[in-house]
C-alpha cells in the first residue's frame, strides 16, 4: 500500500516537471500555432544558468531558480523579436526546419562552451533525501517540484481565464485580424506569450537538472516527451497538457515499478491508445482551423 | 549532425597534415617512413567524454615518448564517429582505402568495434580496441587486439568478492544493452554459484530519463546491495536518486563493475557515493609511482583527472610502439598482430599483457572503495586479483 502512494507520489512530481517543460510549448503550438521543435533549448539553456550561478557563483539555488526563468524568456524574447516572428505566416515544414536547426545549434553551442558532460545543481541540504509520512517516502526535492509546478498552474490557469491579458490573448488567437482590428496589438500578445513559454521551460530544465540530468543533447532527448504531452493533452488549453503530463508521469513511473520488463513502453502505448480513442488529444477541439 | 568538434577537429588534423606533407615536400621522404594511426572514436554525443579521453592520452604519451619508433614516424589520424557504428564503419573504409594507415584504432562503444572488425580481416591491419567491454569482441576478428578490459573482468571479481563479504541477496540494476547484459550475466554466474541469491533483475532502457521507480522497487525488494551497471555519465544521476530515496540510510551497498564511479565523473557525484565498492581495472588513486607521474602530466596537461578510458588509451599506443619495435618497423599486419601476442609491461594502472590465445588484455582487477583523499572523491584500492584473464572466453 504504501508502496503504491510513494510510486503515486513519485509520478505526480514526474508529470509536473514534464508539465511544466512541455507548456510552453502547448502555448506556442496551440494558441499560436507555431511548430517550435527547438523549445527543449529554452529549458536547457534555464537549466545551464540555474547550474552556472548555483555550482560557480554561489548563488542560492532558490535564488537562482528566477534567475534560469527570466534568462530563458529574455533569450526567447530576443530570438522571437529577431527570428521567430518571420517563421509565423510560413509553412509547419518551414517552421520544423527552421527549429530543429536551432536545436541543433544550441546543442552545439553548449557543447563547445561547458564540455559534453552531464552537469548537476548542488543542492541546499534542506532539498536532499526522504521523509516518512505514515510510511509513504515523501522525496523533499520532488515535494517541491511538486508545490512550484501546481502554484505555477494554478497561476496560469488565473491568468489566461481571469485577467485582461488573457482575453486579449484568447482574442488574438481566435481571430488576429479582428484583434487587432479592437486595437489589441496581437504581434506584442505574441510575442509576450512566446517569452513566457520559454521562461517556463527554463524554470522546468533548472528543476529537472536533478531528476532527468542536464547535459548538451537535453533538447534532443526530451523532444519527444514534450511533443507526447502537447499531442495527448490536446493543445487548446493548458488543462489538457496539465493532466495528460500527470497521466504520463504517473503512468511512466508505475509502469517502471510494476512491470519493469515493459517499463520505457508504457508511456508510448498510453499515448496510442488515447490518440485512437481521441485523435485531438484528450481535450483537443475538433478542427477549428 | 553536430559537425563543430568534428570539423575543429579535421581542420587540426588537416593542419598538421598538411604540415608533415609540407615537410615532406623539402625532404623527399620515402612514404615507407611514417606509420599511420586511423583513431576512430566519439568526439561528440553521449560517449564524448570517452573519445576525449583517449585523445589526451595519447598525445600525452606522443609528447613523453616522442613520435619516431623503429625509424618511422607515427602520425595519428583522427575520425570522430559520434559512437554511431554506421558511422564508424564508413570512417573505417576511408581510413583503410584513402589514408591507407597500418593500424586501426579507438572504438568508444561494442558495437562501433564490432562495424570496424570485417573491415580489419580483410585489410588484414590491426584493429586495437581501446574502450569497448564486451567480450566477444576479440572474436571476431583474429586482427583485434584489446587494451581496455571486458565487463566479466571485473562482474566476476566483484560476484566473489560480495559472496564472501556477507552479501547473500542482492539486486541488479543494468542498462539494457550488450555490454550491461556482459555485466550481468557474468556477475549472476559467479554469485549464485557462490551460493548467492539475485532477489530482483531489472534492465533499464539505455536513454533512461528517471531512475526513481526501479530504485523504489530495489527498496521494496530490501537486499544487502545493489549490483549496478550504467554507462559511464548516468552513474551520477544514479549515485544522487540512490541517496535521494535513503537506500543509503537502509543499509542497501552499491556493489559493480567501476564504471559507476569512473574517475572522470566521480568528484561530482556528492557524498552519497562514499563507500561503495567496485572492481574495476584502474583507479586513478593506483598507488604506484608510475601512475603517480602519468597523473600528475595528465592533469598539468589537460586540468582533468584521467579515468580508465585515459590509461587503455595510453596503453593501446603504448602497444601499438611496442608491436613497431619488435617487427623493426615492418608495418605487416599480420606480423604486427603476432608481436603484439605476449607482450607484457608496467602500465599506470599496473602489470598487464596481452594474452596470446585470445589477443584480449590480462590485467590485475582491484577491489575499491570511494573515499576522501585531500578533499576529494576517489576509488581507493583495497584488494587486488591478479592476473584476471577474461572469463567471458575461459569459461567455454
Amino acid at each position: 500500500m504504501t508502496s503504491i502512494l510513494t510510486n503515486l507520489f513519485d509520478g505526480v512530481a514526474y508529470g509536473m516537471l514534464l508539465f511544466v517543460l512541455a507548456c510552453g510549448l502547448a502555448v506556442t503550438l496551440g494558441l499560436m500555432n507555431f511548430v517550435n521543435l527547438a523549445h527543449g533549448a529554452f529549458a536547457m539553456a534555464g537549466g545551464y544558468v540555474c547550474m552556472v550561478l548555483v555550482n560557480r557563483m554561489g548563488w542560492p539555488f532558490f535564488a537562482a531558480l528566477p534567475l534560469a526563468f527570466v534568462s530563458s524568456a529574455a533569450i526567447g524574447i530576443v530570438l522571437e523579436r529577431t527570428l521567430y516572428r518571420h517563421l509565423y505566416a510560413r509553412s509547419h515544414l518551414d517552421q520544423v526546419l527552421f527549429t530543429i536547426g536551432l536545436t541543433f545549434m544550441s546543442v552545439a553551442a553548449v557543447d563547445y562552451i561547458q564540455g559534453s558532460s552531464r552537469v548537476f545543481i548542488n543542492l541546499p541540504a534542506a532539498l536532499q533525501g526522504q521523509f516518512d509520512v505514515f510510511g509513504v517516502g515523501i522525496g523533499r526535492y520532488r515535494l517541491m517540484i511538486i508545490v512550484i509546478c501546481g502554484l505555477l498552474t494554478i497561476g496560469l490557469q488565473m491568468v489566461l481565464a481571469k485577467t485582461r491579458f488573457g482575453s486579449r490573448l484568447r482574442a488574438a488567437v481566435d481571430d488576429p485580424r479582428a484583434a487587432s482590428g479592437l486595437g489589441i496589438n496581437v504581434p506584442q500578445v505574441f510575442a509576450f506569450t512566446f517569452a513566457f513559454g520559454c521562461g517556463l521551460a527554463g524554470l522546468g530544465g533548472a528543476l529537472s537538472a536533478e531528476i532527468l540530468g542536464l547535459d548538451p543533447y537535453f533538447p534532443l532527448k526530451f523532444m519527444i516527451y514534450f511533443l507526447i504531452v502537447v499531442t495527448v493533452g490536446g493543445s487548446s488549453s493548458i488543462t489538457g497538457p496539465f493532466l495528460a503530463s500527470l497521466l504520463l508521469g504517473i503512468g511512466d513511473v508505475a509502469g517502471k515499478y510494476y512491470v519493469p520488463k515493459m517499463g520505457p513502453f508504457v508511456i508510448y502505448t498510453m499515448m496510442i491508445v488515447i490518440l485512437i480513442w481521441r485523435p485531438n488529444g484528450l481535450f483537443g477541439r475538433t478542427a477549428t482551423r | 549532425m553536430f559537425e563543430r568538434n568534428q570539423l575543429s577537429h579535421k581542420a587540426a588534423w588537416a593542419a598538421a597534415v598538411a604540415a608533415v606533407a609540407g615537410l615532406a615536400a623539402v625532404v623527399p621522404a620515402k612514404a615507407e617512413d611514417s606509420v599511420k594511426v586511423g583513431l576512430i572514436l566519439p568526439m561528440t554525443g553521449g560517449q564524448a567524454s570517452t573519445g576525449k579521453q583517449i585523445e589526451n592520452a595519447i598525445k600525452l604519451y606522443m609528447q613523453q615518448k616522442g613520435d619516431t619508433v623503429a625509424g618511422k614516424k607515427i602520425e595519428i589520424i583522427l575520425k570522430d564517429d559520434g559512437a554511431v557504428p554506421d558511422k564508424t564503419k564508413t570512417a573505417a573504409q576511408e581510413l583503410i582505402v584513402n589514408d591507407k594507415v597500418n593500424f586501426i584504432a579507438g572504438f568508444g562503444v561494442t558495437p562501433a568495434a564490432l562495424a570496424a572488425a570485417p573491415l580489419a580481416t580483410q585489410a588484414k591491419i590491426p584493429e586495437v580496441v581501446m574502450a569497448a567491454g564486451t567480450s566477444i569482441i576479440t572474436e571476431r576478428s583474429p586482427y583485434i587486439v584489446r587494451t581496455s578490459f571486458t565487463l566479466a573482468q571485473s562482474s566476476t571479481i566483484i560476484a566473489d568478492w560480495a559472496v564472501k563479504n556477507g552479501i547473500k541477496k542482492v539486486a541488479t540494476l543494468t542498462s539494457d544493452y550488450a555490454p550491461g547484459n556482459d555485466a550481468l550475466n557474468f556477475f549472476k554466474q559467479n554469485f549464485t554459484a557462490g551460493g548467492g541469491e539475485v532477489v530482483e533483475e531489472v534492465k533499464t532502457p539505455l536513454a533512461n530519463p528517471d531512475f526513481a521507480p526501479f530504485l523504489q522497487r530495489m527498496k521494496d525488494a530490501k537486499p544487502d546491495a545493489i549490483f549496478v551497471f550504467v554507462p559511464a555519465g548516468q552513474g551520477g544521476n544514479f549515485m544522487k536518486q540512490y541517496a535521494e530515496r535513503g537506500l543509503d540510510k537502509a543499509g542497501i551497498k552499491v556493489i559493480g563493475p567501476g564504471d559507476v564511479t569512473d574517475d572522470d565523473l566521480l568528484n561530482n557525484m556528492g557524498d552519497a557515493v562514499l563507500g561503495t565498492v567496485t572492481a574495476h581495472l584502474y583507479s586513478a588513486a593506483h598507488p604506484s609511482q608510475m601512475n603517480k607521474d602519468f597523473v600528475a602530466a595528465y592533469k598539468k596537461a589537460f586540468g582533468t583527472r584521467p579515468g580508465f578510458m585515459a590509461v587503455s588509451g595510453y596503453d593501446g599506443i603504448h602497444l601499438i610502439y611496442e608491436a613497431l619495435k619488435k617487427t623493426n618497423g615492418d608495418t605487416d599486419g599480420t606480423k604486427l598482430v603476432e608481436a603484439m601476442k605476449g607482450q607484457k609491461w608496467e602500465s599506470p594502472r599496473g602489470p598487464i599483457s596481452i594474452d596470446p590465445e585470445t589477443r584480449d588484455i590480462v590485467q590485475n582487477i582491484y577491489i575499491r572503495k570511494v573515499e576522501k583523499v585531500d578533499g576529494e572523491l576517489y576509488n581507493v584500492e583495497f584488494a587486488t586479483f591478479e592476473a584476471v584473464k577474461d572469463l567471458g572466453k575461459t569459461k567455454k
